[in-house]
């Protein structure tokens, strides 16, 4: 043999040095949400809209109540007629529409988030149980989703609000009771499939108890999915609130809710078309980053759920 | 076959009487129904009548059987309002709604298909990226909203359309429109999903090897199987559209059923909204079953159980 | 006799982020009527992308180029689209390696069968349905008829695959190319489905190609032989001849490692080749087998001409080896 052990030293591709060192996971985690343009720019508006609700004292003109009939229907600053005295105008009471805006915002995001919340914990509740449980529970859970899938929402929620009277209270326990089902739906089944993997059953093996198992295996890998489903049903929410105040059966005036904003502007669609432009324009954005950054965690977190 | 029939067949019927229990329910929940009925000035007197005169004082086990009893007849009582059966009502308002959700449904799927299809066959292209931007839109805004947009634009600004009404066809352009671009989002994901999984298939490479031409490959083999799931959807979606027609008929004045649901609960006008909130419950059941079957239709692996 | 298929200076290059993978560099083989022509090679080496190349299904972003890639008088690489349809299934037909996945699950087998035909030829539906029943049964398959109105999955991977082979045969190819056509059967059906093609192909005819990463189906079918690694055609030549005398080291390791009943004793190491498949991303220069090779020298690293045995069979090795001879030396 001639000198073997040296060509095949210069030969062989050098493989191992990179992978012992190189970035944590939660680095190219990081990576990966600081590049995803739209879960970024969901992020970005979504914190500006909670920022500016939460700073709506400071930061709005005048109070969102305060009627002034000489000075209605003012159009916003753009307008030949408007000025930088109501920056986006006057609604048919003589309410300052920014003030109104800045307010409306805290209605979105408060219903939003605390029927998300509501709905968030019966539909997980129920929805874990089925997958895990299996067998009558899981029946019993199908069996209810099917039930509420075939309520009408809209009308049930119109009856209801009618029945016990509007407001932002019983609006958002409405919204609560009534939209848990596509957290029900999911939970299920992604805890179905963590159900027959591995780890669990080597969780049992070992004896652990149901909660336990339930608490430290299921419920971190199931929380993936339970975060793009917050996400989906809080933008969910604030389109319905919307619609119902519209409809005039959801928070009732003055409170400035945007959907009321809308339909109130809904009568001089013909002249001032900005009254419902504004609102219109703000609940498309709010929805539109909320509806971005559910899509962005579901990327970065399984690319492969897309769908 | 006939077995699984049955089976869903079985459980559409479970589910629909557990919606019609639990809108009867519902509209007893708020406290006296007599009180809301009789109105403000009533005095007690007054509203003992009422509840009498409608039956509100009978067990609610009674009241519900009476009411079951009388609905699987197509009775669902006399309107408060208007003073005329309820089914009559009903009747002459669903056929409009119908009609609109037909509409509804056939552009979401005439529009979302193709755009889905054409994604998927080139992904990140212009094309691709465009339906995402469609989808990602449409999902984020306010239908009523877009009503009344589409209102401003056609109505006032171009002329070209009429912003109410339910005489003639032009009148469900705008509806069909605000109706239907809510399912479209939804349905074009899937299908682009859809066809992006099958088109990676063995069996289209087979297809294609057998000398097939691409239409024929997207077409009678790709589009065939992703297809599936989303009858499935469009089934759902076609029956959330029912409770969305109810803000798309009051912005356009169209006399549907959902039109007629949204005035009857500003009137308290009980026994139509229950009788609505039932009719709308059973078309999505009835949807979503028919679906069921459609699904194990196209899908022969679906026969068996 | 005419070759059918000749291909020279094949090479399929795949587009990657970290660079151009070299997947088939150069290969050069043909096929005559009649022939079978096995390609054998380990996962990676390139074979099945071969196939994929003659028949033009590459995916859109691999580039394939050749000196010479000629069917029966039309050239491959400059046929269109519609051309390339005109002979797939039609005069060239492949076989695939999963038959459980092969098959439309939404349409019956009689659908598939059937289309395979009318899409070439004009013919009555009853005809191709006729057609259809017979290539059922040639393939073995009984109550053609009633099978025909079965759905794939109500049929096991034994019968889809002959299903497979029925849909090949159905345009009168004069050259089917199969890939791994047994690989996901079990070993019994195995046989059942080499012989059947061996029989069909006799029968009919037909060149086939047949790609396989088993040296057994190889003694059990081919007359010619061509092994790939590392995407090169290393040793090609007879069938006889290759596994008799083997001039390339690759091609000696692999018939190594078969363990023979009476000639390998009980609790002899069964051979095997150390190493691994070397990166064929960015430029790749010399021998790739050098890396695992014991004979490998200096001269590997630079480029190794095609040569051709004084039995007639080609191999890629500047060294000489003699079967009969137990160490190896310059020639």
């Amino acid at each position: 043999m001639t000198n073997t052990t040296e060509t095949i030293n210069t030969v062989a591709p050098k493989v191992e040095a990179e992978v012992l060192s190189g970035p944590t996971p939660r680095q190219v985690l990081l990576t990966k949400v600081l590049g995803h343009k739209g879960l970024m720019f969901g992020a970005i508006v979504l914190l500006t809209i909670f920022l500016m609700a939460l700073f709506a004292p400071l930061l709005a003109p005048y109070d969102p109540y305060h009627q002034d009939l000489m000075h209605r229907m003012i159009p916003p600053v753009w307008d030949a007629k408007g000025s930088w005295e109501n920056i986006l105008g006057t609604d048919h009471l003589g309410r300052d529409y920014l003030s109104r805006l800045l307010y409306g915002a805290r209605i979105s995001l408060a219903i939003g988030a605390i029927a998300a919340l509501i709905s968030g914990i019966i539909g997980t509740s129920m929805g874990v149980a089925a997958g895990y449980f299996g067998g009558r529970v899981d029946a019993c859970v199908t069996f209810l989703i099917n039930v509420r899938l075939a309520m009408p929402v809209v009308l049930v929620a119109l009856a209801v609000v009618a029945l016990f009277g509007g407001s932002l209270q019983v609006v958002i326990t409405v919204l609560g009771l009534l939209l848990w089902d596509r957290f029900a739906v999911v939970m299920r089944s992604a805890t179905l499939q963590l159900r027959s993997m591995e780890y669990v059953t080597a969780a049992k093996a070992i004896g652990c108890s149901t909660k336990r198992i339930l608490f430290s295996e299921i419920m971190p890998n199931i929380a993936n999915s339970l975060i793009v489903i917050v996400t989906l049903e809080m933008a969910h929410a604030i389109l319905l609130e919307a619609a119902l105040s519209f409809l005039g059966l959801g928070v009732q005036p003055p409170t400035p809710s945007w959907g009321l904003m809308v339909s109130e502007g809904k009568q001089m669609l013909l002249f001032q078309p900005w009254m419902i432009a504004i609102p219109g324009v703000a609940l498309f954005i709010l929805v539109l980053a909320i509806n971005l950054l559910g899509d962005g965690l579901r990327d970065v977190s399984a690319p492969e759920n897309r769908n | 076959m006939l077995v699984y029939t049955l089976k869903r067949l079985g459980l559409a019927l479970l589910v629909t009487l557990a919606v019609s229990m639990l809108s009867f329910a519902l509209l007893y929940l708020s406290g006296d129904p007599a009180a809301a009925i009789a109105g403000e000035t009533a005095n007690a007197e007054d509203i003992e009548a009422v509840r009498i005169y409608y039956g509100f004082d009978r067990p609610w086990v009674v009241q519900y059987g009476e009411w079951m009893f009388n609905a699987i007849r197509g009775d669902f009582g006399t309107s408060y309002y208007f003073k005329l059966p309820v089914s009559q009502l009903v009747a002459e308002r669903l056929s409009v709604t119908m009609l609109l959700g037909v509409c509804g449904i056939s552009f979401a799927l005439l529009t979302a298909v193709p755009l889905g299809v054409a994604a998927a066959v080139r992904p990140n292209s212009i094309i691709d990226r465009i339906a995402l931007f469609l989808s990602v839109m449409g999902q984020a805004m306010p239908s009523f909203w877009f009503g009344l947009v589409l209102i401003v634009l056609f109505s006032i600004k171009l002329r070209i359309l009429p912003p109410s009404g339910s005489d003639n066809w032009q009148n469900f352009v705008m509806p069909t429109i605000v109706l239907g671009y809510y399912a479209m989002p939804a349905i074009m994901r899937l299908t682009r999903a859809g066809m992006l999984d099958v088109l990676g298939a063995d069996y289209v490479r087979t297809a294609r090897a057998k000398g097939a031409g691409e239409f024929r490959v997207m077409f009678k083999h790709a589009l065939r199987n992703a297809i599936i799931p989303v009858v499935s959807l469009a089934a759902v979606q076609m029956g959330f559209m029912l409770g969305g027609s109810i803000v798309v008929e009051s912005i356009f004045a169209l006399h549907g059923a959902g039109y007629l649901a949204w005035e009857s609960i500003g009137r308290n006008d009980l026994p139509t909204v229950q009788a609505l909130i039932l009719v709308f419950s059973m078309f999505y059941i009835v949807f979503t079953f028919l679906s069921d079957l459609l699904n194990a239709w196209l899908d022969p692996r679906m026969r068996v159980g | 006799m005419e070759n059918i298929l000749s291909v020279r200076g094949l090479t399929v290059d795949i587009p990657l982020a970290a660079g151009t993978l070299h997947a088939v560099r150069g290969i050069d083989f043909d096929v005559k009527r009649g022939e079978t022509l096995c390609v054998v090679g380990e996962s990676g080496s390139g074979k099945s992308l071969t196939s994929l190349a003659i028949m033009g299904l590459l995916p859109k972003q691999v580039q394939r180029s050749a000196r010479v890639l000629d069917f029966e008088g039309v050239d491959l690489q400059t046929a269109s689209n519609r051309d390339m349809r005109k002979l797939r299934g039609n005069r060239i037909s492949m076989i695939f390696q999963e038959p459980m996945t092969s098959l439309n699950p939404a349409y019956t087998i009689g659908d598939q069968l059937t289309e395979a035909l009318l899409l070439h030829r004009k013919v009555p539906k009853p005809v191709a349905r006729d057609r259809a029943i017979e290539l059922l049964e040639k393939v073995g398959i009984t109550a053609a008829a009633n099978r025909m109105k079965q759905y794939p999955h109500q049929l096991s991977g034994g019968l889809r695959q002959r299903v497979m082979i029925a849909m090949a045969l159905m345009g009168e190819p004069d050259l089917i190319i199969a890939d791994e056509p047994t690989t996901a059967l079990d070993v019994t059906i195995q046989a059942q489905i080499l012989r059947l093609l061996k029989d069909l192909q006799r029968e009919l005819n037909m060149a086939m190609i047949l790609i396989t990463h088993d040296l057994g189906v190889v003694a059990r079918v081919a007359d010619k032989v061509a092994i790939m690694y590392a995407g090169e055609m290393v040793e090609a030549g007879s069938a006889a001849e290759v596994f008799t005398a083997p001039k390339h080291p690759y091609t000696r390791g692999l018939l190594n490692c078969i363990p023979v009943p009476g000639k390998t004793a009980v609790g002899e190491h069964l051979g095997s080749i150390p190493g691994i498949v070397p990166s064929l991303i960015g430029d790749v220069a010399g021998c790739a087998f050098r890396s695992r090779c014991d004979e490998a020298t200096a001269q590997c690293a630079s480029d190794i001409p095609a040569r051709i045995s004084p039995a007639g069979h080609l191999y890629r090795c500047v060294h000489d080896y003699d079967m009969n001879q137990p160490k190896s030396g310059e020639a």
